[in-house]
């Protein structure tokens, strides 16, 4: 069902406080990463907001669906749709990466409950979210899977060993988002070890695949209710995002994947997002 | 008790056994394995219990995050290979997804030990032992017989804890009955003794019994046997008891002598009592083909091998 023009701004609205809280949390770290989360800003938005079926309050509810982050790297992201869903203080975010922080340099579920996994060293992602599906047909529950995975970690080995096994079991209960944003930290990811023709791969081992602009709210959401409806095997929504996306200086520059903002960077940033809020308010 | 009339079982048969019981006791108990249903003994846990079996292929990581996942998920899985590669080759996914995270998952890694034989050194894992216990939260145990082998399979089972449990491949004696008592990290001691302890795991420990009789006929020094199942949480009272008791240790394992148990009973010696201690297991070298019996003589675990450490340990008593 196609969202409603109100309920698009709103999404906007809160994609744009997610990389604002980015933004912030990052420069308090003085260290991380802020081209992922920033172009998954979109995509973690539409989960936290309007996909996921869970309850910020009662991050142990049985039924709720699981979100796997696999490229535990990009955890500001999640941190932050986290805490403007009500998981925590947003002002927890400005602990991010300090000592005896539940706001780990990279994910850790027993730290921080509502994260699932603890997630950092990459390709092991989809081979938990397998497990999980698995016990959720077990147990006939009526929860969902949604990992997200970075394009990069395409290269690890285990998580070809995942796709194998999703599709083995028939996981149509599982869906791999993929941050398809092109760069690592080495450079493209066509240069470093090509992953195209990428869908052809998943097509190739037996998924249902799905392709949008990951930073197109609405055709994310409509794309990942569309995945929903298959049946009788695994889906891949392959999310084609802008590397730094909202952050005109960072955008599409390979060298912003592993580095924070400094102070004067941050401003301009927070500056340029708080224009971008202007924006979306006048076209509401 | 030590005659060579005892009963022959590979421990690997302990642990199959041990499995299927655990499924019906626990329907939450699921079995995963890499391709090795047969040789691991997972076969009959697959008859006996169809809907809780997960069969991926020659995968191992994939043995140990898929099981990652089903335990976040209340599930208590078992996953099947070698040790050699499972751990061996999932390292990393143990440390993060296992123990780091804290979930419910059992390894079971089989064809432990040079013992495995013809196949070779790329099958004799004897390296699992230090790099299973070195990680934090880890459970270790080595069974020293097939029916011990089974009561740690279903101990393993019912409590909670990323736990790695180690068997092999060849038949070995049964030396404990189903009556023996079995406690997850407790030490046991299987002979008496005050001149010497021998603190051994695994299939060996029958070696050390027979070195320690052997000693008593022909040196006249009595030694007590332990044997130390769980090399993690290890049972410190114990060996710190053997060591007061006994002054000098010598310590048994089919396993790197760096890193493995007999480095753990240093650590605890080191630090709490020092006292004279030589290593019996395979000194910094690889296997290689050959009969079980003739690899455990050859890299230095047979009884001979045993008396001869037992001798420089007590020499150096005084």
């Amino acid at each position: 069902m196609a969202l409603s023009l109100e309920r698009v701004t709103e999404l906007k609205l809160r994609a744009n406080d997610v990389r604002q809280g980015i933004i912030r949390a990052l420069l308090s770290a003085g260290s991380g990463h802020s081209a992922g989360p920033l172009d998954m800003s979109d995509v973690f938005t539409a989960l936290y907001f309007h996909i996921l079926r869970h309850d910020p309050k009662r991050p142990d509810w049985p039924d709720r669906d699981r979100l796997l982050l696999s490229c535990g790297h990009i955890a500001p992201v999640r941190y932050s749709a986290m805490a403007y869903a009500g998981y925590f203080p947003v002002e927890e975010l400005l602990t991010l990466r300090k000592f005896g922080t539940r706001l780990q340099g990279h994910p850790e579920r027993l730290r921080l409950p509502g994260t699932e996994t603890t997630s950092g060293p990459l390709g092991e992602g989809l081979a938990q979210g397998v497990g999980m599906a698995l016990a959720a047909k077990a147990d006939a529950g009526p929860w969902r899977v949604y990992v997200v995975t970075s394009d990069a970690e395409h290269q690890c080995g285990l998580h070809w060993e995942a796709m194998l096994t999703a599709a083995k079991f028939k996981l149509d209960n599982l869906i791999n988002v993929v941050d398809r944003n092109v760069i690592q930290i080495d450079g493209s990811t066509e240069d470093v070890m090509p992953l195209e023709p990428f869908a052809e791969k998943y097509r190739a081992f037996n998924w249902e695949v799905f392709e949008c602009d990951g930073n197109d709210i609405a055709a994310f959401i409509d794309t990942v209710e569309r995945a929903q409806q298959v049946r009788g095997k695994p889906s891949v929504v392959i999310a084609h995002t802008l590397a730094g996306k909202g952050v005109t200086f960072m955008e599409g520059d390979y060298t912003w994947h592993g580095k924070p903002p400094n102070k004067e960077q941050a401003e301009v940033a927070l500056r340029e997002l708080g224009a971008e809020r202007e924006r979306i308010l006048a076209n509401a | 008790m030590l005659s060579t009339e005892l009963k022959q079982v590979p421990t690997r048969n302990g642990f199959g056994e041990g499995l299927i019981e655990a499924g019906t006791r626990d329907r939450n108990v699921i079995g995963i394995c890499a391709d090795l249903s047969e040789s691991t003994r997972m076969e009959g846990f697959k008859k006996a219990h169809p809907e809780q079996y997960y069969e991926i292929g020659v995968s191992e990581q994939m043995l140990v995050a898929m099981a990652g996942g089903l335990a976040a998920c209340g599930k208590i899985p078992w996953i099947a290979s070698y040790a050699m590669f499972n751990p061996g080759r999932s390292w990393e996914q143990v440390r993060t997804i296992m123990a780091l995270n804290e979930t419910n998952v059992k390894i079971a890694g089989a064809h432990a030990g040079v013992s495995v034989g013809p196949d070779g050194a790329t099958h004799q894992a004897i390296e699992d032992i230090a790099i299973m216990r070195v990680i934090p939260h880890m459970r270790v145990v080595v069974p020293c017989d097939a029916v011990q082998t089974k009561k740690a399979t279903l101990l393993l089972s019912e409590n909670w804890g990323p736990s790695y449990l180690r068997f092999g491949r060849e038949k070995s004696p049964i030396i404990t009955t189903e009556q023996t008592p079995f406690e997850l990290g407790k030490a046991q001691i299987f002979r008496e003794g005050s001149d010497l302890a021998i603190v051994a795991c695994g299939i060996l420990v029958y070696n050390a019994l027979l070195a320690a009789d052997e000693l008593a006929h022909e040196d006249g020094v009595e030694c007590r046997v332990v044997n130390n199942h769980t090399v993690k949480p290890m049972d410190e009272a114990a060996i710190l008891d053997a060591a007061r008791s006994c002054g000098a240790v010598v310590t048994v394992e089919e396993h790197q002598i760096h890193g493995g148990m007999g480095s753990a009973v240093a650590e605890v010696l080191a630090a709490k009592h020092p006292a004279p201690i030589e290593f019996v297991g395979v000194n910094d070298t690889f296997g290689q083909s050959g009969d079980p019996a003739e690899l455990i003589e050859y890299y230095g675990m047979g009884t001979a091998s045993i008396k001869e450490a037992a001798r420089r340990a007590i020499k150096r008593k005084h």
